[in-house]
């Protein structure tokens, strides 16, 4: 029953990293980018979230009303602003840009919150758990974790495959040359993908900040975390970066179950497994 | 009409290698004239200079942007703890056995890494680096290596070295500056061979390269096998100079990784010159900013998106390209014997379609 456990509260923190990895495989589906930040943008998301929790007493969920436009505003404007001009051919500027970005933001909320732990409070909710069977409770917190993972996802494959911004998307993604001649504007389709992936980031800090608590220095490991669902999924399919959230959550829960402190190398030992046996991940639908 | 002459050094890279002499004698020297602490703080530039030529070598050269060389890094040092705690041998024996081992382990790694393209590969090798950092903490502790919260060399096994205090740390400095002149050298006489023009090739045009008959995945496993390697040298100097380690501080992505990209990016990356430029700019930000604690790397951080977006080239090659200068000639010249038509350039300066270049 124990082992029961461990995979049913797997999937449900899979969730969490499906959320953490969304934002990753749409910003590398539309323009090959990877942002090194993005981690540390998901703390800093959590951050926003705990001040405004903190100054106006709203519960952390209904703080989402204002983080996340606050957020897509930011990646609108760092697209715009800083990332377009990093794109080309050479792959080192994009990358060592945001790499510069994950430092700044990491030590900017070391200097503004210190490093002690915050947490988000979400009240009764965090606790109130529905028992499925003897020695399994599905929380209801994690449960709508899942549920919001599947949501956004669902949502981000809508505004994808169904709407005018999401054939911009891909006309961009396929040709950007062709797409520019046919009328679009590559710096604003991309500053539009930049400000949608903050926005599931904005969401993710949320579930991040109150599932456990946080300090500055935990970004890195969430865009590994982020990263190693994206690959494990296959790059560029969106319902195959929730399986690798999952798959990685499950992971994680049987490692934890083995011996309390390998949980995390779980995770990366089954990342590396599937890198061994299926290197363009278990659902691929683009080459890198 | 005079004979053309080809020639490798320049004028100002002869006076460079008599600087550099000169520099190196009084650098030996350091010990009889500097205290101790000048001592570390050279040490530690020489580390910063080889980790920054090796990563160098790696990003700007093959186009293998690693964010992981601090897995290779913290095996080093775990390599010497394991040899001086766990064997009881002289620590210099760990020297050779960290870079043998760090290139062995790196061989299963870049075949799984390299199927990675780009930006993934780079947060690929983040992940073995963390994977090797768990690893450490877990089965540190389970071996008798302090797990978690690290472990000390025991004096006795530092006495090995030399029981006085001042020739046991002018080994130590002695074998740090050997390794950032010998990664200088390393990064200077690969460029200089076929292998560095076959990085030059693909770093241009990996479809031309390989049309011409350059195996392009053996160039870079070599040259990944062989950072790794150096790397891991390095990672056992470390050890040897701190004499405390822990896992977080030997596989830590900030010191090994992160400040190092940014010494490469503003100094210069794709120059040999870059690494070094970069880490005296480094020492010198450090010297005066370190009290500023977290806002410093800030600094830093933004110094290197600044650089990264108005002069990626860094601080060397802007030198590089408005004054011709280069300290470690790689290129060849082609200059007359008429002094007076000597113009001095760099033909690898010029741009391709001026090149006129046989081997």
């Amino acid at each position: 029953m124990i082992w029961v456990n461990s995979v049913v509260q797997g999937i449900l923190v899979g969730g969490l990293y499906a959320l953490f990895a969304a934002g990753l495989s749409l910003i590398f589906g539309v323009m090959r980018l990877v942002n090194i930040a993005h981690g540390d943008m998901i703390v800093g998301a959590a951050y926003l979230a705990w001040t405004i929790v903190h100054v106006t007493g709203l519960n952390p969920l209904a703080s989402l009303v204002v983080v996340v436009p606050l957020a897509m505003v930011f990646g609108y404007g760092l697209q715009a602003g800083i990332l377009n001009r990093t794109l080309g051919k050479d792959i080192l500027p994009p990358l060592l840009v945001t790499f510069g970005l994950s430092v700044i933001i990491q030590n900017g909320l070391l200097a503004l919150y210190t490093a002690d732990n915050r947490k988000l409070d979400a009240g009764t909710l965090e606790t109130a758990s529905y028992p499925v069977m003897p020695g399994v409770d599905i929380g209801y917190l994690p449960m709508l974790q899942l549920l919001t993972a599947v949501a956004v996802i669902a949502g981000l494959q809508y505004i994808f495959y169904h709407s005018q911004l999401g054939r911009a998307f891909r006309a961009t993604s396929d040709d950007a040359e062709t797409a520019a001649l046919m009328g679009l504007d590559r710096r604003r389709v991309f500053a539009s993908a930049m400000a949608l992936c903050l926005g599931v980031v904005a969401i993710a800090g949320v579930f991040l900040g109150v599932r456990a608590s946080f300090d500055p220095a935990i970004g890195p490991g969430r865009l590994i975390f982020g990263f190693e669902a994206v690959i494990i999924g296959g790059l560029g399919n969106l319902w195959g970066t929730l399986a690798g959230g999952i798959i990685l959550g499950v992971a994680q829960g049987i490692g934890a179950q083995l011996n309390p402190g390998a949980q995390v190398l779980a995770g990366h030992l089954t990342f590396l497994l599937v890198l061994a046996l299926r290197p363009t991940g278990l659902f691929p639908r683009m080459s890198g | 009409m005079s004979t053309p002459v080809i020639t490798r050094s320049t004028r100002a890279s002869r006076m460079a290698a008599a600087v550099a002499a000169f520099a190196a004698v009084v650098l030996i020297a350091a010990p009889w004239w500097g205290s101790s602490a000048s001592l570390r703080l050279i040490g530690e530039m020489m580390i910063y200079i080889a980790l920054g030529s090796l990563w160098n070598l790696l990003a700007g050269y093959a186009g293998l942007v690693s964010v992981g060389q601090q897995a290779y890094v913290g095996l080093g040092v775990y390599i010497t703890v394991m040899v001086s705690v766990l064997l009881g041998v002289h620590p210099f024996f760990a020297i050779p056995l960290a870079g043998g081992l760090a290139a062995l382990i790196s061989i299963p790694v870049a075949m799984l890494a390299f199927r990675l393209q780009g930006a993934y590969f780079a947060i690929g090798t983040w992940v073995v680096a963390e994977v090797f950092r768990l690893i450490a903490a877990q089965l540190g502790s389970s071996v008798g290596l302090g797990g978690g919260s690290g472990i000390s060399i025991p004096t006795a096994m530092m006495q090995m070295i030399a029981p006085g205090k001042f020739w046991r740390d002018a080994s130590i400095y002695w074998l740090l500056l050997l390794l950032g002149l010998g990664a200088l050298a390393l990064v200077y006489g690969l460029l200089r061979s076929r292998v560095g023009l076959a990085l030059t090739a693909i770093r241009d045009s990996e479809v031309a390269s390989a049309s011409l008959g350059v195996d392009i995945r053996r160039i870079k496993y070599a040259v990944y096998v062989a950072a790794a390697g150096m790397t891991g040298i390095a990672g056992a100097l470390i050890a040897l100079q701190k004499i405390r380690v822990s896992p977080d501080a030997a596989f830590s992505v900030n010191d090994w990784t992160a400040i190092v990209i940014f010494i490469v990016v503003i100094g210069g990356i794709g120059t040999i010159e870059g690494p070094v430029i970069g880490t005296m700019i480094y020492f010198l930000l450090r010297e005066y900013l370190a009290d500023l604690g977290s806002t410093y790397l800030m600094i830093l951080g933004a110094l290197a998106i600044a650089v990264m977006l108005v002069a990626p080239q860094g601080v060397w090659g802007f030198v590089k390209q408005r004054f011709g200068l280069s300290l470690f000639p790689t290129g060849y010249r082609v200059s007359s014997l008429d002094p007076s038509a000597d113009t001095g350039e760099d033909v690898s300066a010029l741009p391709p379609a001026a090149t006129t270049r046989s081997y």
